[in-house]
């Protein structure tokens, strides 16, 4: 028997991530500079691995009820409620989860199966097409353009949609892009989605990280809100990726279900990231504060930094990603991040790892120092200059 | 724009006109001109660097020492903390609440240096009633900067 002809036909056609060989890459190099890790350079705020800590030595090492800890989901609660102007009974509507990346999947499982469709804004987080793949679904590719600012169209939503549609994706502030959608434009695409019986997959673990004005969420407005399962988590805002901790709110029937996946794959996520999850809420806003304006700075070196080389690049408002454009250099995504990292050791993302229409452009995360910003700048000058020639 | 441009140059003196600008979304001109105006104000007093010494192979020792004073009549004990902060080896001294009255730096090339300072300079004035002199082994944080730390990025390759 072979191993290879036992495993599923869906799963062997599910891609893998194509950011990887850059990274065995890099790995080899010295003093390559990486703008390829999408996660942030800051340690978790003291105060909340502290009280990770302390519930170890306190010897709180047991499971908490599936759906999490209830003193977690209350202040789960309060925090949509008071961020987010969203509400969530803390019993029936909110499950706490190992990252936002489980609540992707049981969402997903969820609600997505064999023949059906489910939309996904492409560039996008390259999990959501893996995952809908999984489910045995069929994912539908909404191409996002530069012109836009890579913002959802009603047009072309209307054009994806078709009767096997029961899934959108929607994840803003986003990864790859950083592109956030403001409250006109979710106003404009509820138009197209209220009438319809499609569940809303709303990815907003990047919600914090908005540089203009208050993160909107698609579930704020009242005609979605029962369809809308709204995730989000710790690691992005407060600095806690490994800390593995996420969680959705929703509709009771939708969360009655996904919890049932949850339960039987993870049981529950893990304790003492719970422990330290609640002590975020509740004193962490300053430290997400911090985190949020040196962000910004960094962000306005890195934009205006690549807009001053010729590589136009749109404002990012969210995340911790700029998504310039580097078709000026006649190099594709892939030529460009290889030939860079070759020569002047700078390792960014290219665009089309994130989906078809990503090509033409490269992700590079600001997660990294000012200094560290500034000479990467200063290489993918160099390297762009004579590129150029 | 004042106090974001403190906030910065708080961390890192050495950040250009051109990039305070860039980060603040504001002009270089308005940068420069704020900068000036906190310069003359004495907001800004001066620009430092932070250096390990111990890396550098430069032996520098520092003590922290508590002084306790006669206040005199009418001066308060601003006349004895300017008699003592005059000397190029005091590099901070504060009137502080508590068990003594003015908390003062010094730094010398080595104990000896430094114990001959209080000796001679330090306890001999007429109004220093004792001195307790305790000297820095090893500095961990200062001015809210970890040493010692080993600035390597520790992520790992993830996919996402």
């Amino acid at each position: 028997m072979r191993i290879k002809d036992r495993i599923k036909p869906h799963i062997l056609a599910t891609p893998p991530s194509g950011i990887r060989k850059y990274f065995d890459l890099i790995n080899e190099m010295k003093d390559a500079i990486s703008l390829g890790i999408g996660e942030p350079d800051f340690e978790t705020p003291w105060i909340i691995r502290e009280e990770g800590i302390y519930s170890l030595e306190k010897g709180k090492t047991f499971y908490s009820s599936n759906a999490g800890f209830i003193e977690l989901r209350r202040e789960i609660a309060a925090y949509m409620a008071r961020k987010y102007n969203l509400h969530y009974d803390p019993a029936e509507e909110i499950l706490v989860t190992v990252g936002g990346s489980e609540a992707i999947d049981i969402a997903l499982r969820t609600f997505a199966g064999p023949g059906d469709e489910v939309i996904i804004p492409e560039p996008s987080f390259v999990a959501y097409k893996g995952c809908a793949m999984f489910c045995g679904a069929t994912p539908v590719p909404l191409e996002l353009k530069d012109e836009h600012q890579f913002r959802i169209q009603p047009e072309q939503l209307e054009q994806c949609i078709t009767d096997r549609t029961t899934v959108i994706i929607i994840a803003y502030p986003n990864n790859p892009t950083g592109a956030i959608m403001e409250y006109e434009d979710y106003a404009r695409i509820v138009e197209v989605l209220k009438d319809k019986d499609i569940i809303v997959i709303s990815d907003e673990l990047y919600a914090e990280l908005n540089y203009k004005g208050k993160h909107v969420s698609i579930a704020q407005f009242p005609e979605m809100k029962d369809k809308t399962i709204v995730i989000n988590g710790f690691s992005k805002a407060f600095a806690m990726t490994g800390w593995r901790i996420g969680f959705a709110c929703g509709h009771p029937d939708a969360m009655e279900q996904m919890k049932k996946i949850h339960q039987y794959a993870v049981m529950c996520s893990p304790t003492t990231a719970q422990f330290a999850a609640i002590e975020a809420l509740r004193n962490g806003e300053p430290e997400v504060r911090r985190m949020v304006d040196e962000y910004d700075k960094r962000r306005r070196v890195m934009h205006d930094g690549f807009n001053k080389l010729g590589l136009s690049c749109f404002e990012p408002f969210g995340a911790f990603y700029c998504f310039p454009c580097i078709r000026s250099t006649g190099l594709s995504s892939d030529e460009f991040c290889e030939k860079l990292l070759i020569e002047e050791k700078v390792l960014t993302v290219p665009g089309n790892a994130f989906g078809a229409c990503g090509e033409g452009f490269v992700r590079a995360t600001y997660a990294t120092s000012i200094e560290n910003i500034r000479e990467a700048l200063a290489r993918i000058g160099r390297f762009v200059e004579r590129v150029r020639k | 724009m004042q106090q974001e441009i403190l906030e910065i140059l708080r961390t890192n003196s050495r950040i250009s006109d051109e990039e305070l600008a860039v980060m603040l979304d504001t002009d270089v001109e308005s940068v420069k001109a704020v900068i000036k105006d906190m310069e003359a104000k004495g907001i800004i007093t001066g620009y430092k660097t932070l250096i390990d010494w111990e890396k550098a192979n430069q032996s520098v020792v520092t003590a922290f020492i508590e002084v306790r004073v006669t206040p005199q009549r009418g001066r308060g004990f601003d006349k004895v903390a300017e008699r003592i902060y005059q000397y190029p080896q005091v590099k901070a001294c504060s009137l502080m609440s508590g068990g003594f009255d003015l908390f003062v730096v010094v730094e010398g090339k080595d104990m000896k240096e430094v114990a001959l300072f209080v000796a001679e300079k330090l306890a001999t004035i007429e109004s220093v009633l004792s001195t307790s002199t305790h000297f820095v082994l090893k500095n961990y944080k200062d001015n809210g900067v970890i040493f010692d730390r080993n600035g390597k990025d520790e992520r790992e390759a993830v996919v996402l």
